[in-house]
């Protein structure tokens, strides 16, 4: 039981991770980009990483997993944020088709 | 003619994943040959990104999906020390794409 759960977890995890670069290659923008790819964090590799702890069960391989996954849940969307944040402060555009820029009506109002 | 892109783009990821399922490899390659798929495309992110901050989403997404990479070895092959390298590998990601961005901002590294 352990194990099919595991493997569903693996496989989740890798069409999540699969469907993130295809959208890194596919997405008009930067920050669309970003928007896609962090998806293949949080449940891509976390997935990978749940999966093993469900495959091994409280081993060492297991408990390392869930830290690194706990880890990455952590601070994957730190960096994230600080690089859209910086992209927006050097000033990369938004695609044309874009509809709101709420980043930068804040900045005017301040 | 973007229907046609559609349909010539979903033939061939078809191809690739039933030649997956069907060539004669251990189970552990098949799992691992869709991330690489997913590592050739993050490449290609990389060289051809119009922008700075396209590469560096690029390498950051790259070294996450190398992350996971090094766990699935270290289950299938019962070599448990490559999750430590998972683990190291995730501080290094996060401590580099820190600094990267506060170098795509245009200040510099000491400040």
């Amino acid at each position: 039981m352990n194990e099919t759960i595991g493997y569903v977890f693996i496989i989740l995890g890798l069409t999540f991770d699969f469907l993130g670069c295809l959208g890194l290659v596919r997405l008009p923008d930067l920050y669309n980009r970003l928007q896609a790819s962090t998806k293949c964090v949080t449940f891509g590799t976390c997935g990978i990483m749940f999966g093993i702890f469900f495959l091994h069960g409280f081993t060492a391989c297991g408990i390392k997993a869930l830290l690194c996954a706990i880890f990455l849940l952590l601070t994957a969307p730190v960096s994230a944020h600080a690089i859209a944040r910086a992209a927006h402060l050097r000033g990369f555009k938004l695609w044309e088709k874009s509809v709101c820029d709420k980043y930068a009506d804040d900045q005017k109002t301040m | 003619m973007k229907i046609l892109r559609w349909i010539i783009g979903f033939i061939l990821f078809a191809g690739l994943l039933i030649l997956n399922l069907t060539i004669k490899i251990p189970m552990f390659l098949r799992i691992i040959n869709p991330l690489l798929l997913s590592c050739f495309l993050c490449l290609y992110r990389i060289i051809k990104g119009p922008t700075p901050a396209d590469r560096v989403v690029g390498i950051d997404i790259l070294g996450i999906l190398i992350i996971g990479f090094c766990a699935l070895f270290a289950s299938f092959t019962k070599m448990n020390f490559f999750i430590d390298i998972g683990i190291a590998w995730a501080l290094q990601s996060f401590i580099s794409t820190i600094a990267l961005a506060k170098f795509l901002e245009g200040r510099s590294f000491d400040e």
